[in-house]
């Protein structure tokens, strides 16, 4: 999951994680009255979407007195940003940071990730602050360093050292320094995050060092134990049909295409992909419907399938395990009815009660063409849909 | 012979008096896989399906000398669940459970270090060893006995690969899911390594999907140390980056653990990759034509 910038600050600070002072503002009023309160001779108007790439977008302004923070905000609140991690369509700015300037001496980055490799937490640093990391991994990787971090002892502080050491924070910075990527370890595990990204991490010249932007992403998995994340949500950066999908705890990733796809299993929903794709089609989406589903839960797979305007037909691809193919052949039939589907619509039945299944579709009188196997499936609904 | 369990392979259940575990300890039973105890805390001295339940791991292992387990508990208590099968000396744990948090496994893994114990999954299908055991959730009727190693990080993938095979007359020696999470137990390597040592396995199917670098490591390997033919499948092709596919370790992120990477490196450490998941059992039969294996692996 992930939450703005403002969110992730506001976490950082309850850690002790030193940041600017700062306001988020929904209204161009509450963005002037904002400022006042900063009181600060230089202030930052940020737009605050789920996306990096704001500051070359127009997103970021640096306003000098409170006329400044007026004209800034009317500009990029209900602006739509274009950068290049929000796709061609860009995103609206409904939200907006205001924050006090501060005087950057030097610009850093510091990272935490879960390194697969070892399996372990891992705090990245580099000096080429306000890169992106993986352009300095592509260009200059010396230039990236690492801590591996044990989870029975946490960070240590000679890591932090080291880091700070390596990336040359000047020695009068190092005590911050090192106070800051401690308890930013601290916020990553007691947090459950999945990305923790400070770029840049400023010093200043009055001494300090703070997290001039934050990005922090968290594990879906661990949000049954992170009440207060859960509330950071904002369903307006996500995707209508991906938010359906997950109330019916269905795994929905929207794509591009114009093919819907429904399978069982992450991977074989992959594998779906690719061999539409393979047969010169384009998948709509990535959709598993998981072990467990009923009759229910594949008519609602189907509506969310159909809610995409692009799609022009739909590949059903199920492997029955644990899944029962008569299962998915009647939420099939019922998500027809339901809907009253006039595009295509292949399916590939394989796996556990496949003859019940398949009797299912042909007794159904609906226009539902049958698939041997996934070539098969993939070819038919690639020529019926591509006409 | 075989890789990880075998008939004599003595299985408890962690968590079995839940629902999911319930239907798939009858699916175990039928197949003929020795479960010997179940563990479900406060359910200690009932019975289920003719299995005794045991309060403890401990408990359940000294009174019937069970060496494997296999976990259906829920994601909040699943580590925990691990771990007291660690602490309970087993051989193997197979933890079937998905969507258990990165952190919670990060500890596992970390208070496994130096331990007997084997740890197969998290989020796996489980272990199969054809008309010996089966331990976990897949179909067992799909698979047939046989020579060919299967290890994959995707369950209805690994169906739908062992069905290929089988449908063409290859049965199996073992099938392993080692799981779609970024933090497992046992990964490519150790099996590899298990099938290379294992008389009964002829050819490696090495099914893996995006995200990580687990299979780029795998070939390394291969091309140093495996003396049997390894054919490859990686899924999500046509995933695009940053965005979690279903698994929680299927995600491209900073242009790394894409499928086009790992089947060059694949294909540069001499394993064979199948074009599309359909030609999977195909592959496999044109690379064991090719090392003249079709005689010793033709089961059926």
């Amino acid at each position: 999951m992930n939450i703005h910038e403002y969110q992730g600050k506001e976490i950082l600070r309850q850690y002790g994680v030193a940041v600017p002072n700062g306001k988020v503002a929904f209204t161009v009023d509450e963005a002037v009255k904002v400022g006042k309160e900063l009181g600060s001779s230089v202030s930052v108007v940020k737009a605050q979407i789920h996306a990096g790439g704001r500051g070359k977008a127009g997103g970021v302004k640096i306003a000098k007195n409170e006329e400044e923070v007026r004209t800034y905000a009317e500009e990029i609140l209900g602006k739509t940003l274009i950068t290049h991690q929000t796709g061609p369509e860009g995103k609206e700015v409904k939200r907006l940071l205001i924050e006090e300037g501060c005087d950057i001496k030097q610009e850093y980055y510091v990272g935490l990730v879960l390194d697969r490799a070892t399996s372990k937490v891992t705090m990245m640093a580099s000096e080429e602050g306000g890169t992106e990391i993986e352009e300095v991994a592509a260009e200059t990787p010396e230039k990236i360093f690492k801590e591996v971090i044990d989870p029975v002892t946490g960070l240590m502080p000679y890591q932090a050292r080291r880091l700070a050491f390596n990336i040359n924070i000047p020695n009068e910075y190092l005590g911050k320094a090192v106070k800051f990527m401690m308890n930013l370890y601290q916020a990553f595990v007691e947090k459950d995050c999945s990305i923790a990204e400070i770029n840049p991490l400023v010093t200043t010249g009055d001494g300090e060092v703070l997290a001039l932007d934050a990005k922090l992403n968290f594990d879906d998995n661990a949000l049954f134990r992170q009440k207060g994340i859960v509330e950071y949500r904002d369903l307006d950066e996500e995707d209508q049909k991906e938010i359906d999908a997950s109330k019916y705890d269905l795994s929905y990733i929207a794509l591009d295409g114009n093919i819907g796809c429904m399978v069982n299993g992450a991977g074989l929903a992959m594998a779906t992909m690719d061999i539409i794709k393979h047969y010169h089609g384009d998948p709509a989406n990535f959709l598993d419907v998981g072990g467990g589903a009923t009759a229910e839960k594949v008519t609602e797979a189907f509506k969310i399938i159909l809610s995409d305007k692009n799609v022009k037909g739909i590949f059903v691809n199920i492997f029955g395990g644990i899944m029962k193919c008569d299962v998915i052949a009647d939420g099939v039939v019922e998500a027809t009815k339901q809907v009253g589907l006039t595009i295509p619509l292949v399916v590939r039945l394989e796996g556990t009660n496949v003859k019940q299944g398949k009797e299912i579709l042909a007794d159904s009188g609906l226009n539902i063409t049958t698939a041997e196997s996934m070539a098969d499936g993939a070819e038919k609904i690639v020529a019926l849909v591509n006409g | 012979m075989s890789v990880f369990i075998n008939k004599d392979t003595k299985v408890l259940v962690q968590g079995i008096t839940g629902s999911t575990a319930l239907f798939h300890t009858k699916q175990m039973l039928e197949y003929g896989t020795k479960i010997v105890a179940g563990v479900t805390p406060k359910k200690g001295g009932t019975e289920v399906e003719g299995v005794p339940v045991y309060n403890t791991v401990e408990e359940a292992v000294t009174k019937t000398g069970a060496n494997a387990s296999v976990i259906y508990v829920p994601a909040p208590f699943a580590a925990d669940a691990i771990i007291e099968a660690v602490d309970a000396e087993l051989d193997l744990v197979i933890c079937i459970t998905e969507h258990i948090p990165v952190i919670d496994m990060v500890k596992v893994k970390r208070y496994m270090e130096g331990k007997k114990t084997r740890l197969v999954g998290p989020n796996c299908p489980g272990v199969i060893t054809p008309d010996e055991c089966k331990i976990g959730i897949m179909p067992g009727y799909i698979h047939k006995k046989g020579h060919i190693g299967v290890v994959s990080r995707s369950g209805t993938l690994t169906y739908e690969a062992v069905h290929q095979l089988s449908q063409n007359g290859y049965g199996q020696s073992t099938a392993v899911g080692i799981g779609g999470d970024p933090v497992n137990g046992t990964d490519f390597i150790d099996t590899l390594k298990a099938f290379n040592d294992d008389p009964e396995t002829e050819a490696v199917m090495m099914i893996g999907e995006i995200g990580g670098t687990a299979e780029e490591e795998a070939a390394e390997w291969v091309k140093e140390n495996m003396t049997k033919p390894v054919v490859g499948f990686i899924g999500g092709r046509t995933a695009p980056p940053g965005k979690r596919m279903g698994h929680a370790g299927a995600i491209i992120s900073g242009g790394k653990g894409t499928a086009e990477e790992k089947i060059k490196v694949m294909n540069s450490c001499g394993i064979e990759v199948a074009e599309t998941p359909s030609v999977m059992g195909e592959t496999m039969i044109k690379v064991l034509e090719k090392n003249n294996l079709v005689e010793k692996c033709k089961t059926h």
